[in-house]
């Protein structure tokens, strides 16, 4: 399985930013960086796009471009949340307008799939296109929905996304369940002894493609998720590596989902420390902010990694050839994803 | 009653607004263009965001999407569905 | 393990507007009675205009059957209640298995989102947090998950009124990928404030009960419900004490990549799903012998679907009927119930009829069933089509165990 190339419109420009000089942000959120949108959307429908419509669609149509490739055999998208802003719109206006007076297109647009539908109705795409909504877990089961795809015959190309978005209200309701530092700092996010991270956002797609075609970005050797397992992730690592043959030496850099929350950080140092020990390992999480489908931003950088050789933060290129990523969002759904240069 | 011109050029920012067609001026809206497929291109989903329109702005209530269908070919036309039910 | 081994329809579970249960849902079907009535249970003010199909359980009641508080998602209860029916129709020990948990939603807990809003507008530091801990789509199918005790593969689609259908069939593509040996999958979604004022202000609501594939249809009645079914690998049907009938031989997801809402004419998607599940399930079309439609009554869905069908099936019509005459549009929960009824059309030997129908529609060479049909049932295509151009369909057939 080849990673043939692969955009994120997030929090931080572009990867060259990323190596240059990554994007700060101060409080308890990031926001990304939202690109011109004109070049990849018609304004006919651009109109009636809400924010994470139009980061999903310009990463998507960035993603094709960069593969040219204009018809995927495959669009799975994976959000947590949906589309909050449109969610919030009309749940606020039934509200107050007691349920009288309601436009549609803020329902229409709220649907779970409008990001993957959008895009299948600017390619005019009349393939496989599906939609996961399952937490810390969506990116993981579209990306799995489209490996299978492929494996069974049915797909050679599959488009893969994961898209999630802060609006306010949602903010300010996951701020009440104690998540997010008051004041916080990606400078110094990671490894702060307080509790709390920060909040972030941001939409990642992929083009996957069953053979190597000149140009490819990574090779996605291997990948897997679970659903709070019962055993512990320093378990699911070592079997991981054992069932793919991977010796830890071989693996150049390991990326982790650490994200600066004190409570929560002992279960990536225990991989760090065991099985892992000798891995030069760094964090994405300071980068693109914590949220549910935040290991598309991590599957992106690491891609990014291998292909250029070039590691953000590091002071010296190492030129990993082998990285792995290692997600665990809220302890509940750990991820693994191995690439190699191709 | 208001003048039918003050009414089309109101109309014309409203729909601007309601519709999001950020990228017209009231200027590029010809009086008799079509509203729909041609013209100004819009759709269904238009059609129902202007039946809001004219029960939130003129308190005027279509009974459904198919009657949006004649009051809304043009300005024009929607103009003299205002006047004529306007207060009724 | 052979790819293209049969996966087999091992359990199924149900509650609707006309039924908590299987029997009941069947003998509402045999008896022609629909679901839909003036609201009941859910608040709104438009409680005296749109007539809805709401499970006749209130939350307390639904909670008991489910075996979960009842301050959780009437979307979650409803959910739990028709996977147990599932599992225990089925017969299986869910632990013995590689099980996977594949449930469809369309608005998670918007049912209690929507009443923590108002006390959240006014001050943003009010409402209780218990009732937007359920808010996302996964978090119902979490609840109802961690209650059956499955973990192996757990997770969520959302493709608006296809979801379930989705569900189904990823179920059926994993244990041939020999990943899974039991899949539960379905969908379930509540009665919301937001769905009923959302799919108002398109204006397909009907203020009467809703007639599908009628030239005089003016729209859809919303309901709510979950359907399941326990799919199961060769190797675990056999070993199942009651043996199955029944296997998922086909299925399809296309596009109509069309526009955000509204199919197109010719019913693209919906042809392309149709011919891709028959294609799938190595079958003519002439070879169907009931359709259950996704008819949901309003004018854009019916002559979409219905000039789809007429493209593909040229002239010979199977009998076909759209059971959202008895349950309304249960949304996210509708491909999965209907996938429910296909298997009860194949074991029981019936077509279900469509309520309601006075004209058949003038545009079409064929009319839905209108009186309940004793006949022999082989296969069955269920049609499951949503917003964003998502059209699905599933062939359900006879299938019995004789090569093992």
């Amino acid at each position: 399985m080849y990673i043939q190339s692969a955009y994120a419109v997030s929090p931080q420009g572009s990867f060259n930013e990323l190596l240059e000089s990554s994007a700060q942000y101060r409080g308890d959120r990031l926001t990304c960086k939202e690109p011109d949108y004109s070049k990849y959307i018609d304004p006919k429908l651009i109109r009636r796009m809400s924010r994470i419509i139009k980061m999903g669609a310009a990463a998507a149509m960035e993603c094709l471009q960069q593969a040219n490739v204009s018809m995927p055999d495959v669009i799975t998208t994976g959000t947590a949340y949906g589309c909050l802003a449109d969610t919030d719109q009309f749940l606020t206006r039934m509200v107050e307008f007691k349920e009288e007076l309601l436009s549609p297109t803020a329902f229409i647009q709220s649907t779970h799939n409008t990001v993957g539908a959008q895009i299948a109705l600017m390619l005019k795409c009349h393939h496989y296109n599906n939609t996961y909504v399952h937490r810390g877990s969506s990116f993981e089961a579209a990306l799995t929905d489209a490996i299978g795809l492929i494996g069974e015959g049915e797909a050679k190309t599959a488009l893969v996304g994961g898209v999630d978005e802060i609006i306010e209200k949602s903010h300010a309701i996951l701020s009440r369940f104690d998540l997010y530092k008051k004041d916080g700092d990606t400078a110094n996010l990671i490894g702060d002894p307080g509790k709390g991270t920060m909040a972030g956002e941001g939409a990642a797609f992929f083009l996957l493609n069953s053979q190597r075609e000149a140009g490819c970005l990574a090779k996605l050797e291997a990948f897997q998720n679970w659903y709070k397992p019962s055993v512990p992730v320093t378990t699911l690592v070592a079997n991981f590596l054992k069932r793919h043959q991977v010796p830890a030496g071989s693996i150049d850099l390991l990326i982790t989902g650490a994200n600066g929350d004190a409570r929560y950080n002992s279960l990536y140092e225990a991989v760090q420390q065991s099985v892992l020990s000798a891995v030069p390992a760094i964090t994405y999480k300071q980068f693109c902010g914590e949220y549910p489908t935040s290991a598309a931003f991590a599957l992106w950088m690491a891609a990014m990694i291998v292909s250029t050789g070039r590691v953000p933060g590091a002071a010296e290129p190492a030129a990993p050839k082998r990285v792995l990523v290692f997600n665990n969002y809220k302890q509940l759904y750990p991820s693994l994803y191995l690439l190699s240069a191709c | 009653m208001e003048n039918k011109q003050e009414l089309v050029q109101r109309l014309k920012e409203q729909i601007i607004k309601q519709l999001k067609l950020e990228d017209k001026k009231p200027e590029d809206i010809g009086d008799h263009d079509p509203m729909f497929v041609e013209g100004l291109g819009l759709d269904s989903i238009d059609a129902l965001e202007l039946i809001v329109l004219l029960q939130q702005e003129y308190n005027i209530k279509l009974k459904s999407a198919e009657e949006g269908q004649d009051v809304f070919r043009s300005i024009d036309t929607m103009a003299d569905y205002i006047l004529e039910h306007e207060g009724k | 393990m052979s790819k293209e081994q049969t996966v087999y329809i091992g359990g199924i579970g149900v509650i609707s507007a006309i039924g908590n249960n299987v029997a009941e849902n069947l003998d509402a079907l045999v008896s022609g009675r629909a679901g839909m009535q003036a609201m009941q249970r859910l608040q709104s003010v438009h409680k005296d205009t749109l007539p809805v199909a709401e499970v006749a359980l209130s939350n307390e009641a639904l909670a008991a059957r489910a075996g979960l508080p009842d301050t959780v998602s009437r979307t979650a209860l409803l959910s739990a209640v028709a996977a147990k029916e599932a599992i225990a129709d089925a017969g299986i020990e869910c632990s013995k298995w590689r099980t996977g948990f594949i449930s469809a939603n369309s608005v998670g807990g918007m049912d209690k989102t929507e009443d923590f809003f108002p006390g959240f507008l006014e001050d943003a530091g009010s409402g209780d947090l218990k009732m937007v801990v359920n808010h996302e789509c996964g978090a119902v199918t979490e609840v109802v998950a961690d209650a059956l005790g499955i973990k192996d593969f757990v997770t969520t689609i959302s493709t608006a009124c296809s979801s379930s259908a989705n569900s189904i069939f990823l179920g059926a593509r994993m244990i041939r990928q020999g990943v899974l040996d039991v899949v539960v999958a379905g969908g379930t979604d509540a009665l919301t404030r937001f769905t009923l004022n959302g799919f108002n202000t398109l204006m397909i609501l009907d203020q009467e009960y809703c007639q599908p594939f009628d030239e005089n249809r003016r729209g859809l009645n919303l309901g709510e419900g979950a359907g399941y079914v326990v799919l199961v690998s060769e190797e675990v049907a056999a070993t199942l004490s009651k043996k199955p009938f029944c296997a998922l031989s086909g299925w399809c997801n296309a596009n109509d990549a069309y526009h955000q809402t509204a199919s197109s004419p010719t019913g693209t998607g919906s042809l392309l799903a149709m011919k891709g599940a028959l294609k799938k399930s190595g079958l003519s079309p002439a070879a169907i012998s009931y359709i259950n439609l996704h008819g949901t009554g309003t004018q854009n869905n019916d002559i979409a679907e219905g000039t789809a069908i007429a493209t593909l099936f040229e002239g010979n019509y199977p009998p076909m009927s759209s059971t959202k005459s008895f349950t309304g549009h249960t949304l996210g929960a509708s491909g999965a119930i209907e996938a429910v009824y296909a298997v009860l059309a194949i074991r029981e030997g019936l077509v279900f009829p469509s309520l309601r129908l006075q004209t058949p529609m003038k545009d079409l060479p064929f009319s839905v069933t209108t009186v309940l049909e004793k006949r022999q049932i082989d296969h069955v295509l269920s049609n499951s089509f949503g917003f964003g151009g998502n059209c699905s369909s599933l062939v359900f057939s006879r299938a019995a165990l004789n090569h093992l």
